[in-house]
């Protein structure tokens, strides 16, 4: 089966204009206008295969929302090719656009002061459904997104999660077979963030679409995206499994350790300094992240103290620093995780 | 991962699905005119003041002058006024500071994405508007007949040229605003380019004044412009008298500037695309 999504060596370098602050440059640009080159995305290459979820992360102004926009045909790449579907983007076929949805979390596309309902008819036409199939998928829609009767109100009267939601639901009217979502929790409580994210799920295993996803919240890519592409300054970073992007970028793991003894805090807080000491000189680089076991230790919460114990030791020395600790101490269960994935994120994009 | 589902789609031909199309947009804005209903009503009543204060006007200065002010009469001022209302209410067509709004904002990257051209989602919302509007005014217009007892002069042959010429209008006028609107693919204020040109248009169309009225270089001036043809000219169809020869004159005339606006838009449209693209949508 041919991929949903070719991206070959991609790029967008845009123009633009800039000028100190002051009246007196205002003034100046009147007659001499500066301009300097912006490389927004720079010979970015990557596929996407019918199904596949995948989430496309970098810090603000990385090129993401750039890249989303030149496959969805917004924008004309300065260098480079992408087809959509076996489209090329720009071109904007009314076949390749009845095919995807471009769904941007600070853009509203449903009528302001209209039901919603109104716009999911005015969608029914423009893209052509049948009204049976409308009917279902709109009813569809409704339910799982558990619209209600929020699409009978007028949009302006929504919250912004309700908003949200029923944005949502009029960009997937037409089922589109690729999805390219730029934020689609942005601003949502947690609540509403689980339910649009467990409802994009369902939606991608029953229908087969193709998502392409950026979000600044890293459940939603936990939660929706085995596979990660990470984009710095307009250049591809990394493209692979989410669990790989820790391995390659993260620098260390972090140890928990559940300590038999939990009556005796104190006593079991200067066991653990000791092994901790013992690391250090045997060149370990350990970090000893326990302020709410310290304090559990110290009294403040000894009846609270349950004897975990968490410790962040550098990567290559994991392993060691494991075994001491469970030679010296009296260990009841062990884990060696990854670091949390927004600190892996935070660390490609400071080194990057 | 279950198949994929191919979503259905309603299979006919173009034509058949540009109009079904249409069709969704317009009712979507006639929703919207009954929505804002005293925002509408308001616009309308702004649209009728203005033809009424010009009429008053009118009226004065022909019952001063013997009754009439270079053959029109009290009567057929209002002919031409009250005419002039529904046209107006009719061809309306938008404005390019909704093209600026909707690139500033954003909002054009919605109308881009849509299986359909902005410019015929554009045309489709001002007919929707304009149906709903000029149906809204029908009680106002009736009101100003009682009041103003115009005077027609309307044939048969008329009665059919002027549907005919007041959709041409709307089609040209909405084609000369999305021209002008499409500059805002290259810059950020166009609104007053559109200032400049509703000026022209002014002055030159018959809103301010019947064209007759104007002296002879002013008509020639009129005559060789698209707005006395998009609005002026099926306003007089209607009202007449006017023979057959000059009714066909005027409707080859507006259909000629018809053409000529619908290449204009096209050239700059897609031009304007490119460079909207080009620079970040």
């Amino acid at each position: 089966m041919a991929s949903a999504v070719v991206v070959d060596r991609l790029s967008k370098h845009f123009r633009v204009p800039e000028r100190e602050a002051g009246l007196r440059s205002s003034v100046a640009s009147l007659f001499h206008r500066k301009h300097r080159i912006v490389e927004a995305v720079n010979d970015v290459s990557f596929t996407i295969e019918p199904g596949e979820v995948v989430g496309f992360l970098g810090p603000n102004g990385a090129g993401k929302t750039t890249t989303l926009k030149m496959l969805s045909g917004l924008i004309l790449p300065t260098d480079g090719t992408a087809t959509v579907l076996g489209f090329e983007p720009f071109r904007r076929d009314n076949e390749f656009l009845r095919r995807i949805t471009l769904l941007m979390g600070n853009r509203n596309q449903l009528q302001w002061d209209l039901p919603a309902i109104d716009s999911f008819e005015l969608h029914r036409a423009i893209y052509r459904i049948p009204r049976s199939e409308f009917v279902r998928a709109r009813d569809e829609l409704i339910e799982l997104l558990d619209l209600g009767d929020l699409v009978n109100k007028p949009v302006r009267t929504l919250s912004l999660g309700e908003r949200m939601k029923t944005e949502i639901a009029d960009s997937l009217l037409h089922q589109p077979e690729v999805m390219f979502l730029d934020e689609p929790t942005l601003g949502l409580d947690v609540t509403m963030q689980r339910r649009i994210r467990t409802f994009l799920s369902d939606y991608n295993a029953r229908t087969g679409a193709s998502i392409l996803l950026t979000s600044h919240y890293m459940a939603d890519i936990e939660a929706l995206c085995k596979r990660v592409i990470v984009i710095h300054r307009g250049r591809l970073m990394f493209d692979g499994d989410l669990s790989e992007l820790a391995a390659r970028f993260g620098t260390s793991k972090t140890i928990r350790v559940q300590l038999a003894d939990t009556d005796t805090p104190a006593a079991t807080a200067g066991a653990v300094d000791a092994v901790v000491a013992e690391c250090r000189d045997r060149g370990i680089e350990i970090d000893d992240a326990r302020p709410a076991d310290a304090e559990a230790a110290a009294g403040a919460a000894e009846s609270h103290f349950d004897g975990l114990v968490t410790l962040t030791v550098d990567r290559s020395n994991a392993p060691r620093a494991a075994a001491l600790l469970l030679e010296r101490l009296d260990v009841v269960d062990v884990s060696i995780e990854e670091p949390p994935i927004e600190d892996v994120i935070d660390r490609v994009f400071a080194d990057g | 991962m279950g198949e994929i589902v191919r979503p259905a789609r309603i299979v006919e031909g173009r034509l058949r699905s540009l109009a079904a199309v249409y069709g969704g947009v317009m009712r979507t804005s006639m929703i919207r005119t009954v929505q804002y209903r005293a925002n509408t009503l308001i616009e309308l009543a702004l649209m009728v003041a203005e033809p009424v204060v010009y009429l008053v006007v009118w009226q004065i200065v022909a019952r001063t002058n013997d009754g009439s002010v270079d053959g029109f009469t009290a009567g057929r001022f209002a002919a031409y006024f009250i005419a002039w209302s529904w046209v107006r209410t009719f061809v309306q067509g938008g404005s390019p500071g909704n093209w600026e709004r909707r690139v500033r904002d954003g909002s054009m990257a919605g109308f881009l994405m849509r299986p359909i051209h902005p410019v015929h989602q554009n045309l489709a919302l001002w007919v929707g508007f304009g149906i709903a509007r000029a149906t809204m005014w029908i009680p106002a217009g009736a009101v100003l007949v009682l009041i103003f007892r115009p005077e027609l002069h309307t044939g048969a042959l008329q009665l059919l040229v002027f549907p005919v010429a007041v959709a041409m209008a709307m089609l040209a006028r909405t084609f000369t605003q999305d021209t002008i609107g499409a500059g805002a693919f290259w810059f950020t204020r166009i609104s007053a380019i559109g200032s400049i040109v509703g000026l022209v248009e002014l002055l030159t169309s018959g809103r301010l004044v019947p064209l007759e009225l104007l002296p002879g270089w002013a008509q020639a001036v009129s005559w060789a412009l698209p707005f006395r043809w998009t609005f002026a000219f099926p306003i007089e169809a209607l009202i007449g008298p006017m023979s057959s020869g000059r009714l066909f004159t005027g409707l080859a005339m507006e259909a000629g500037w018809l053409v000529v606006m619908w290449m204009v838009l096209r050239v700059v449209w897609s031009r304007g695309i490119r460079h909207f693209s080009a620079v970040g949508g």
